[in-house]
Order: structure tokens, then C-alpha cells, then sequence
């Protein structure tokens, strides 16, 4: 092992990680604001409500990652109506396809997440609320929302665990995160074993870190209290 | 048809029978090692917990993408001077090897959990009678344990046997001639990224339908005999 080697690109590697880092908080915090209004109406009684967030759901959740990713960043190119669009110079440049993409993907799984807290409330509550005579629209944000919340929250943070180790990809369309920032080094070093083995270090430490966070934030909302039902 | 496929349609379905390939290696090999993880971290044996416990962690913590590019080129060294010891100075894994392990390393590591899960959730009173029976601590799991094991986890592999499909995809950026690829190639040749990548998606997702049908009846298969509970 030639520790010098990781040691003299830790700062580069430091960069690298936190160009990941920023691809994921953007990624689960746009993906969320756009999965709820997608996991609410999956959750809907008509089925022409939940039909088209189902379709949705099941392209982004049946295919790869690195498909969606192709498709945005190479596919999107071959129309001309694209290319002489106003959004042109955003789906030229890989960091807003990166995104995009991984907005698109994590909202698909986060929706699903979120159906299922939903349909987890206890229904009791939900009558509960119809009965003090709030409306359909107030039980959702003052009942329904906050308790599917707490309910999901467990099932939220796996995803951004996911999104982290997802967020590997970017470098397959050029990105200099955390693995594309380790390849290049690699090409210019030879030394694979190292340098993966130091991309993979930082990675355990994100993750690590990510479930506190997130075990902090589960103790403040008192997650634990609300699952006993 | 509705999209032109240039006569790439061939390498395409090509590149599927090997997406499938390389996804049932990487599941053999990924249930073998779910189940000696499972097994070392349920065993009454502190390093055996430690092992099994940091295996599934460590492989958990890193991306997949970050294993397939380790294994495939971090271990040319290493296969280098295993080759020179046994007189084969070219010995070097290729990709499908490189991704077969990986993948089934990922696995493994998130099978360990499944098949723990499942282990825990058998009656402690089946292996006791098993004990009372006189039978061999090996006979045990493999007669009792192993059995009962397989209706409870089946679900939770069904889940992971399809992200593996979908984790194939990451073995074309090591050259592997798979769906990716092949789609890959076919752009270059014919300037039409978006016709074969959503070609390629969708191919995948017929695998996930096709998938998701087999699973239907293994776990149909599998909780024979059972009475589905009120839920």
C-alpha cells in the first residue's frame, strides 16, 4: 500500500467528495419536493389519479440508473427542437443531466416510499380528523402528511444511502465527483488499489455520518413514539 | 417495428442473454455468500459475528460502480503474480469474471441480511426439536433451518435480484459486451442515442416484468401448504 500516494491527493479526493455530496443533498431534497405530490395521488382512491404516477414509477424503478443517465445526457441530443431549445446549455453540461437524472430517479422511489407512509397512517386518525371537521385537503397537511412523515423517515434515509452510492455514475458522463475524481487520479497514477480503496474509505465515512444525521433527526421528530400504533 | 434499429436488433438481444448471463452468476454467487454471511453473523461465535457483520457493512457503505472498476483493475497485479506462481504470466480476470464477482459481492452483502432476518424469524423451538432428535448441528440447517428459511427471504431476494439486474448495467463501463454496450456501439454507428438507450431501457424492463413473474411463482411454489394471513 503507498499511503504518500492517497495522502498527496486527499485534497483532490476532498473535492471530489464534496461535488458528490452536493449531487445527492440536491438530488433527495428536489426529488422529494417531487414526490409528493406524486405519492399522494398514488395513494388515491381513483385510478385515474394513481395511474400515470404508477407508469412513472415503474419506468424509473424498472430501468438502470445508467440508462436514465445516457438517455438525458446523450439522448436528448438527437432532437433538433432540443438542441435549438432555451434549455439547451443546461442539458449540454453533465452536472445538470447528473442531476436531472438522479432528481428523476430518486423521486420515483421516494413517491413509492411515501405511498406506502400514507396508506401506513392509521385510518382511525384520518376519521378522527374528518370528524373535528377538517377538510380533505387540511386532514392531508395537518394529519395525514405529518404522520406519513415520521412513518417514512426510516425508509427515506436507505434512499439517500442509495442515491449516495448511485451518485458513483456522474462519472460516467464526465463528472469529476468522488469515483470520476478517483479515475482520473488512477489514470494518472497506475495505483487502481489505492486510490479506490481511499474513494471507498470517504464513502463509508458520507454513509456513516448520514446515519447519524439521520438517526438524530428520527430521535427529534420521535420517530419511535409514533410507530407504536 | 416502431423504432429503426439499423440491424443492430441482433446485438441487442445478444447483449440481453448476456445481461442475463452475468446476472444469474452474480446471484449463484451472491446467495453462497449471503447464506456464509447470514450464517457467520448468527453464529454463537464473536470473530465469525465480527466477519459476517463488517462484510455486509463494508459492501454495503461503498458504491457497486466503485467495486466493478476495483475488481477489474485493482486486481491485475494481484492476478498477475498468481499467474507467474503457476507459469501463466498473462493471467488477468476479464470483465464478465470481474463483473460476476462484484455484483455478486454486492449481493451477498445485502442477501446476508435477508437470509439473517430469515434465520432469526424460525421458531428457536424447531431447532431445539432438532436437537432433541439427536441430529448434527450441520443436519439441523440443512434439513430444518434451510428449508424454512428459503419461503421467509424469498421476497426480500425477489427485491434484490432485481436491483442486480438493473447493477448490471454498471459492467459495460468495464467493456463487458451487455445490453449497455451493445446499445452503446449501436449509437456510435447510427447518431441515434436516445432510439437505442430507451431500446436498451426497455429491454431492461421486459427483464424486471419477466423477473417479477418468475418470483410470483417461486413464492407461490414456495408458501405451499401455507394459509395466507388476514392482511
Amino acid at each position: 500500500m503507498n499511503w504518500e500516494i492517497i495522502v498527496k491527493y486527499l485534497p483532490k479526493l476532498l473535492e471530489g467528495a464534496w461535488l458528490t455530496l452536493e449531487l445527492v443533498a440536491i438530488a433527495v431534497l428536489a426529488g422529494l419536493i417531487l414526490a409528493l405530490p406524486m405519492g399522494i395521488a398514488r395513494a388515491s382512491r381513483h385510478w385515474y389519479v394513481r395511474a400515470l404516477p404508477y407508469g412513472y414509477i415503474f419506468f424509473f424503478r424498472g430501468t438502470p440508473l445508467l440508462v436514465q443517465l445516457f438517455l438525458v445526457y446523450y439522448g436528448v441530443a438527437q432532437f433538433d427542437v432540443v438542441r435549438q431549445g432555451p434549455l439547451w446549455p443546461y442539458l449540454r453540461d453533465p452536472y445538470w443531466c447528473a442531476i436531472l437524472t438522479m432528481t428523476l430517479h430518486t423521486a420515483a422511489y421516494i413517491a413509492e416510499i411515501l405511498r406506502g407512509a400514507i396508506q401506513a397512517v392509521p385510518p382511525g386518525e384520518i376519521e378522527a380528523a374528518r370528524a373535528l371537521g377538517m377538510s380533505r385537503a387540511q386532514a392531508m397537511f395537518y394529519i395525514i402528511l405529518p404522520r406519513a412523515a415520521r412513518i417514512g423517515l426510516p425508509a427515506y434515509s436507505n434512499e439517500v444511502i442509495l442515491m449516495l452510492k448511485a451518485s458513483a455514475l456522474a462519472s460516467t458522463v464526465t463528472l469529476l465527483e468522488l469515483t470520476g475524481m478517483s479515475r482520473t487520479i488512477i489514470a494518472r497514477t497506475y495505483l487502481p488499489v489505492e486510490i479506490f480503496f481511499a474513494a471507498g474509505i470517504f464513502y463509508l465515512v458520507i454513509a456513516y455520518v448520514m446515519v447519524r444525521a439521520f438517526k438524530l433527526l428520527e430521535r427529534r421528530l420521535r420517530v419511535d413514539a409514533c410507530q407504536g400504533r | 417495428m416502431i423504432f429503426d434499429l439499423h440491424g443492430f436488433g441482433p446485438a441487442l438481444l445478444a447483449g440481453a442473454l448476456m445481461t442475463i448471463k452475468l446476472a444469474l452468476c452474480a446471484l449463484s454467487l451472491g446467495l453462497v455468500l449471503g447464506l456464509l454471511g447470514a450464517l457467520a453473523k448468527t453464529s454463537p461465535y464473536k470473530p465469525l459475528q465480527w466477519l459476517g457483520g463488517s462484510y455486509s457493512t463494508l459492501v454495503r457503505g461503498v458504491p457497486e460502480l466503485l467495486w466493478v472498476l476495483l475488481i477489474y483493475f485493482g486486481t491485475v497485479n494481484l492476478m498477475r503474480s498468481i499467474g507467474e506462481a503457476l507459469g501463466q504470466p498473462d493471467l488477468a480476470l476479464n470483465a464478465f469474471a470481474a463483473g460476476t464477482i462484484a455484483l455478486g459481492l454486492c449481493f451477498g452483502a445485502y442477501a446476508t441480511e435477508v437470509f439473517r432476518g430469515a434465520i432469526l424469524a424460525i421458531p428457536k423451538g424447531h431447532r431445539e426439536a432438532g436437537q432433541a432428535l439427536g441430529l448434527s448441528v450441520p443436519r439441523i440447517f440443512w434439513r430444518l433451518i434451510l428449508p424454512q428459511m428459503w419461503r421467509i427471504a424469498l421476497p426480500g431476494l425477489g427485491n434484490l435480484f432485481m436491483i442486480l439486474m438493473k447493477d448490471t448495467a454498471l459492467v459495460s463501463v468495464i467493456g463487458l459486451e451487455e445490453i449497455m454496450r451493445r446499445a452503446q456501439i449501436a449509437v456510435t454507428a447510427s447518431k441515434e442515442p436516445f432510439t437505442f438507450f430507451l431500446v436498451a431501457a426497455f429491454i431492461y424492463l421486459g427483464l424486471t416484468i419477466f423477473a417479477m413473474i418468475g418470483m410470483h411463482f417461486l413464492e407461490k411454489r414456495a408458501s405451499r401448504g401455507f394459509v395466507r394471513s388476514a392482511s
